[in-house]
């Protein structure tokens, strides 16, 4: 998935007239929707969702800093640049998703 | 009974008597563990840039601060953000040459050498704070931004003021970094 993202990031940037801004927010087929957010030091948080799904920037953002840097990051054992292994941070991303507003019981 | 959704990170305060302190011990005990002035500084800096790897995540986490168009804005979100976030000071900025990408940071006040006088006999060319010069270059390479810094003036080697230069070399290429890990 990494080529397809980079690859729609950098022609979203050549396509944009002037500044950026937040770049490449979400692209959408006819069944799925993506989401993305990325940071400067190039952390990617991939959301796919259903096409019912309105813009969840901010949803992306929490999961960065209040999950993945303060659990992930901020633990020095932890190694980055490698599959997270925390259990602590996949129960607590597991039970963040389960609580947002459109995620849905049935499909999980 | 469910788990509570996780709330926004609390920020406990700590002392930073407590903290000073603490990074003094660091310097002491580097000091005792390697004779010459350039291995000490050398090691500061390499545990400077371990932390400043991770550290720029947290930065960017709470700051939200957006893509920087050029090297002097970096240098100012450097002094005027970062700084203020995590030591409460704010640095001034200069140019240091035409081409604009050698900056200062002049530090008029350093809390970490609140309890330092002068720098012990025959340790006259430690670089006591080179931490942080470690951090802000392990922080920079994670936003693909190789850069030299170091520690031009030293209040505790007699200068005038601190000092701490920051020369950008080159923006690292996203792809060739990922493949290095």
């Amino acid at each position: 998935m990494y080529g397809m993202l980079f690859s729609i990031r950098s022609f979203v940037s050549k396509m944009s007239p002037l500044d950026m801004k937040d770049g490449f927010l979400a692209f959408q087929t006819s069944r799925y929707k993506l989401h993305y957010y990325e940071t400067p030091t190039g952390i990617k948080v991939v959301m796919n969702t259903d096409l019912g799904v309105g813009p969840i920037r901010d949803v992306l953002h929490h999961i960065y800093s209040a999950l993945y840097v303060e659990l992930v990051v901020k633990n020095p054992l932890c190694p980055l640049g490698q599959t997270v292994q925390s259990e602590l941070f996949r129960s607590r991303l597991d039970s963040y998703i389960r609580s947002l507003p459109f995620f849905s019981a049935r499909a999980g | 009974m469910s788990r509570p959704a996780p709330r926004k990170p609390e920020y406990h305060k700590i002392n930073k008597d407590l903290f000073v302190l603490t990074y003094g011990a660091l310097v002491a005990q580097l000091c005792k563990d390697y004779e010459k002035d350039e291995d000490v500084n050398a090691y500061l800096d390499k545990m400077g840039y371990g932390i400043g790897t991770r550290l720029v995540e947290d930065f960017l986490a709470r700051s939200c601060v957006g893509r920087c168009h050029s090297y002097s804005e970096i240098t100012d979100i450097i002094a005027q953000v970062a700084f203020k976030m995590y030591l409460g000071i704010t640095p001034s900025v200069t140019c240091n040459n035409s081409s604009r990408n050698e900056f200062s940071l002049i530090l008029d006040k350093n809390p970490l050498v609140e309890f330092v006088e002068e720098l012990p006999a025959g340790r006259s060319s430690l670089c006591y704070c080179n931490l942080l010069c470690g951090i802000i270059r392990g922080a920079l390479e994670m936003v693909h931004l190789a850069a030299d810094v170091t520690f031009l003036q030293d209040r505790l080697k007699g200068d005038s003021v601190t000092e701490i230069g920051i020369t950008f070399l080159k923006k690292l290429d996203e792809k060739k970094y990922r493949r290095k890990k």
